[in-house]
């Protein structure tokens, strides 16, 4: 954009729920970031939406109080949304619109970027390929992490996705690296509690100083949750390109985030698409998603994983649905089994890493994990099924196959899914404690597993 | 003579333009200082509303807007195969090497190299006389793909001049002169409007498979060359990893590979796979007759809009050439939400879902650019095909959506993915009970001729049996499977057999991922082998429980690993093993 000089309007016309209506301006260019001055001295942040022949629509992020048709001043800044970065923002915490609000210093600038990003031309993406041992069964032995992945935490309201968010922060490495990851943290909406909840983990962990955090809390403006993530993910790819970082992003919760969208598209009485939210939502969020990645040539990476909670368990819901058609795979926690007191409630069934296949195998893992991984997978769902058959024809009904799934289901959850929240497994361990369970299966059954592994890694043939 | 107004209005990809009456539907115009390519799709009195390509973060009320007089075209010549485009067919390594790592807005790089030297070989000879579709020279384009250099449509008349050898794209190969006596220069390329298909002389029935390698839609759901189909289904349920398989595997001269509206990662795994893997027909690199579109999710809306029309139209170009193309678009939903969102930026009445009413003929217009034709030519008769295999990506994995039902109107096969299969990792997760494809009575004599006279009854005794398998669950599901007959315990375990040792088809396994035409054979038969024999032991007194544990059953789930080369020697003692394992339990 051609730099403009900053003009200011007190042309106010209309203000209905996040937008407000200027008359008489010039030069307004799409997308340009304007001053809000309000009578009562304070100024809030906004962002041209649509910008007409000498007319204006501006969504404010925090909120339109406190703005009136007379003496509001709207000042417009002849800039895009930027901001300032530099190595400095490491262990520093921000609001949701990138001020500092640790009590420390502003940010000195290296550069000024634009939050929105430009999207990465496809051919100078790296495949992403880097196994991260995460510690948690679950993840590293059924649906595997790679650097520069994007994969989301699928939860509901109450449901351990922040002890399983943080316990991810806290373990990840890259195995023969041991290079820890730094983390940027991005709350959208959630909840005092809750971010004091992150943040003390982190700093339990001394991980303080490898954390940029920006904080939009429940009580903070909504619209700002626009601008929240897309600072985050400024500041992650400053960091990984620029700073040659690996960066982990920890967004939560976008359900807040999509809220926030559904808002403003309602303000501008746009067509709905599904249950109210905007028909370009899944573009919108695209936007964040394929921000992760790695680029070639560059050291750096930035993997990605936002936290949703599923709107009445539901994962149809358009939010979980367009989120799941844009990340790479998603870990879906099951309130059924945190009920039954499993911790983590991962269900792998409707789980998935969809780049699992590329950052497993003899140089990244060992060469028996992608059979076993669907050894386990195809016993576990053939004892569910069993669990839901025996609650209709009793126990007794069952062959002596299908009571051998029955009681694999059982010990694969207690045994594999389970574990604890400082409990960081090797993927050896991980594998290893698979092949124990698969023992209480007949060896012919085993057909997912290439016969060479099961002579080398099946524990009868181990200690044989 | 290009006609310029100014802007007046920016609403996202959506620019209305005043002061440019004259401007046609459809045209290209160029939008604001930087030049932003766009395409009017709206006219109402001087005002005109415009799709533009590329961001439109910037841009101001009273900025230039400026008409080109051409519709949006692609380039037609050598040099697309290989390459990779955005979906207004910029090549996207130039674009890199222009701007870097990230895409730039107001760039325009020509689509086919003009720098790159072909070895053009003259074909009609000077003083001929030449229609539209006559082959005026060849060009090796690939080690597997030679490009015919057409007679465009619309151009007739008598070569005056030909030249040959070492030649650019842009340079004169021939000279005509048409009946008026006017002359053109024609060159190895040529530009075609995107969304208007491309002429032929003819539409043929298809009768040809195309074979793709994959156990399920081979032998149960085939598509033909030159025919349609639709893969819907929820998020993670297969629909990309068979699209690729398709574009690996399929016995098409040509692949068109879209990625519509989808993952960055997705193209780059492309990118990073097709120039490294053996292509089975011809034994060169895949990519030596692929081309790929890329427009990811986080690119512009508008571009995506345009890329399936930018895919077809390469495709019919192929055609035209006498070749067979199979096109993948990954997903047609997400063309369609371009649609809608603009739609929905037009302020047009909404129809379902907020879709635009036009939805329908939209997506019925794109699936009839299929078809097997004779092209156009004169001379010997050329034939050539489009196939097209459309995901589709419904909210919430619900086929009642209207992109969906739209497409399952007009599409020939259907290829139904299914999330509970997906969850249990039966892969490819394609429902085999919901899926069809409207091509089995066209394709039963040549699978006959080609494969086996009796290949489609064994495709019905296996279909059968898992007709069968699922009315016997349903009784399973209340009383278990122990209260049920023998002989129906039989048919439970043989179905479990067909899915998983047949229709389980991994496409990471490095053998599994293609299984020729014979190998689909031999194993079908060996199954219904171990299904006649199991009967016969029964019959003779062997109880289910004995048949349970046969040993042959792990070599038959094991049966997809081995080589297509090697089997037919396996199936042999296959077929051994299961007789003597049988009649040593009669004993
Ligand atoms: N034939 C197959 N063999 C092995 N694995 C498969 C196969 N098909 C699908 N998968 C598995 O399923 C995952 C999801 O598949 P895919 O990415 O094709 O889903 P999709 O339908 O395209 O989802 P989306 O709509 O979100 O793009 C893959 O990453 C892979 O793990
Ligand atoms: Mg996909």
């Amino acid at each position: 954009m051609a730099k403009t000089t900053t003009r200011e309007y007190t042309t106010v016309r209309e203000v209905a729920g996040p937008l407000m209506v200027v008359e008489g301006v010039e030069d307004v260019a799409y997308g340009e970031i304007v001053d809000v001055l309000i009578p009562d001295g304070g100024t809030k942040r906004g962002q041209v939406l649509e910008s007409r022949k000498g007319v204006a629509v501006v969504q404010v992020f925090e909120g339109t109080s406190g703005i009136d048709t007379r003496s509001t001043k709207v000042r417009f800044t002849g800039d895009i949304m930027r901001m300032p970065v530099s190595m400095d923002m490491m262990g520093r915490i921000f609001d949701g619109l990138g001020r500092p609000i640790d009590g420390g210093p502003d940010i000195i600038a290296e550069e000024y970027l634009d939050i929105a990003g430009a999207s990465i031309n496809p051919t100078a993406r790296a495949f992403p390929n880097e196994f991260i041992q995460t510690g948690v069964s679950t993840i590293d032995g059924n649906n595997t992490l790679v650097r520069g992945q994007k994969l989301p935490i699928m939860s509901g309201a109450g449901l351990p996705h922040n002890d399983l968010a943080a316990q991810i922060a806290r373990q990840a490495k890259v195995r023969g690296t041991e290079e820890p990851f730094s983390v940027v943290f991005a709350a959208m909406g959630i909840t005092h509690e809750e971010a004091s909840f992150f943040m003390r983990d982190f700093e339990r962990t001394g991980a303080l100083e490898r954390i940029v955090a920006f904080i939009n809390l429940a009580d903070d403006p909504a619209i700002e949750r626009i601008i929240t993530p897309r600072m985050a993910l400024t500041a992650a790819e400053y960091l990984a390109y620029t700073c040659d970082m690996h960066i982990l992003v920890v967004l939560t919760d976008m359900t807040n985030y999509c809220e926030a969208l559904r808002e403003i598209s309602a303000a501008r009485e746009e067509v709905p698409g599904r249950r109210g939210y905007p028909g370009y939502m899944y573009t919108d969020l695209a936007t964040l998603y394929e921000r992760a990645g790695r680029v070639r040539g560059a050291k750096g990476s930035i993997t990605q994983v936002p936290i949703l909670s599923m709107p009445d368990d539901d994962i149809t819901h358009p939010i979980p649905d367009l989120t799941g058609y844009i990340t790479e795979g998603q870990f879906v926690l099951s309130r059924e089994m945190h009920r039954r007191g499993i911790y983590p409630p991962v269900d792998i069934l409707p789980s998935l890493s969809r780049l699992m296949n590329e950052g497993i195998g003899s140089e990244r893992t060992r060469e028996d994990h992608s059979g076993v991984s669907n050894q386990l997978y195809a016993g576990y769902a053939e004892g569910r099924d069993m669990r839901d058959l025996v609650a209709v024809v009793g126990e007794e009904a069952l062959s002596k196959r299908d009571q051998l799934y029955l009681k694999f289901a059982d010990r694969f959850e207690k045994e594999y899914v389970t574990q604890g929240r400082d409990e960081d497994r090797t993927i050896e361990q991980t594998l290893d404690l698979g092949w124990e369970l698969l023992t209480d299966l007949p060896e012919g059954e085993l057909k997912r597993i290439d016969e060479k592994y099961i002579k080398k890694y099946h524990p009868k043939y181990r200690t044989g | 003579m290009s006609i310029t107004g100014r802007i007046y209005k920016i609403s996202g990809p959506l620019v209305v333009a005043e002061d440019v009456k004259g401007c046609v539907m459809y045209e290209v115009v160029r939008v604001g200082d930087i030049g932003l390519m766009g395409e009017t799709i709206r006219l109402d009195g001087d005002r005109a509303y415009i799709q533009v390509y590329e961001a439109t973060e910037g841009l101001k009320p009273g900025e230039l807007v400026e008409t080109t007089g051409s519709p949006l075209t692609a380039d037609l010549g050598p040099g697309i195969l290989t390459n990779f485009y955005d979906g207004i067919q910029r090549p996207l390594e130039m674009l890199k090497e222009v701007a870097g790592d990230y895409i730039t807005r107001g760039l325009t790089v020509p689509p086919l190299n003009p720098d790159t030297v072909w070895d053009y070989t003259v074909v009609a000879n000077e003083g001929s006389s030449v229609e539209p579709g006559d082959v005026l020279g060849t060009v090796p384009e690939t080690k597997v793909i030679t490009h015919k250099v057409l007679v465009p449509p619309g151009v007739k008349g008598n070569l005056t001049k030909v030249r040959e050898g070492k030649l650019h794209v842009t340079d004169a190969v021939a000279t005509l002169t048409k009946e008026d006596g006017k002359e053109v220069e024609l060159t190895m390329s040529h530009r075609w409007p995107v969304r208007v298909p491309r002429p032929y002389k003819k539409k043929l029935d298809p009768f040809v498979p195309l074979l793709t390698g994959q156990r399920i839609y081979d032998t149960f759901f085939p598509l033909a060359k030159g025919g349609s189909a639709a893969i819907p289904g929820g998020f993670g349920t297969g629909k990309t990893v068979s699209q690729h398989q398709l574009a690996k595997w399929a016995d098409s001269q040509v692949v068109v590979y879209v990625g519509c509206g989808e993952r960055g990662n997705e193209m780059t795994e492309v990118l990073d796979t097709f120039p490294l893997l053996d292509d089975p027909t011809t034994g060169e690199k895949l990519m030596e007759r692929s081309t790929l579109i890329a427009n990811t999710s986080n690119m512009p809306v508008a571009a995506r809009e345009a890329s399936v029309y930018t895919g077809v139209t390469l495709a019919e170009f192929y055609r035209d050439m006498g070749y067979d193309v199979a096109v993948m678009a990954d997903s047609t939903s997400r063309w369609a939400e371009a649609m809608r969102e603009v739609s929905g930026r037009l302020e047009e009445m909404p129809g379902e879902e907020g879709y635009p009413a036009y939805l329908a003929s939209r997506v019925a217009d794109y699936y009839e650019r299929s078809g097997r034709v004779v092209t156009l030519g004169s001379g010997e008769e050329r034939l050539g095909s489009v196939s097209l295999v459309g995901a589709v990506s419904p909210p919430g994995g619900d086929l009642s959506e209207p992109v969906s039902q739209n497409t399952l109107r007009v599409v020939s096969v259907f290829w139904a993915l299914d999330s509970t299969l997906a969850d249990r990792r039966h892969f490819p997760a394609i429902n085999w009970l919901r899926s069809y494809s409207l091509y089995l009575e066209v394709l039963r004599d040549w699978y006959k001729k080609n494969v086996s006279e009796d290949f489609y009854e064994v495709r019905t005794r296996m279909m059968v049996l898992l007709q069968k398998e699922a009315e016997l669950q349903e009784i399973v599901q209340l009383v278990g499977a122990d209260a049920l007959p023998e002989r129906e315990r039989l048919v439970l375990e043989v179905a479990r057999m067909v899915r998983e040792d047949y229709l389980q088809q991994n496409a990471y396994h490095e053998i599994d991922s293609y299984c020729s035409k014979e190998k689909q054979l031999m194993m079908s038969k060996t199954i219904l082998a171990f299904y006649d024999r199991a009967l016969k032991a029964m019959d003779a007194g062997v109880s289910i429980a004995k048949i349970e544990t046969i040993k042959v059953k792990d070599e038959i789930a094991r049966m997809k690993y081995v080589h297509n080369a090697e089997f037919p020697d396996r199936y042999d003692a296959m077929l051994r093993a299961i007789e003597s394992q049988f009649s040593a339990l009669e004993g």
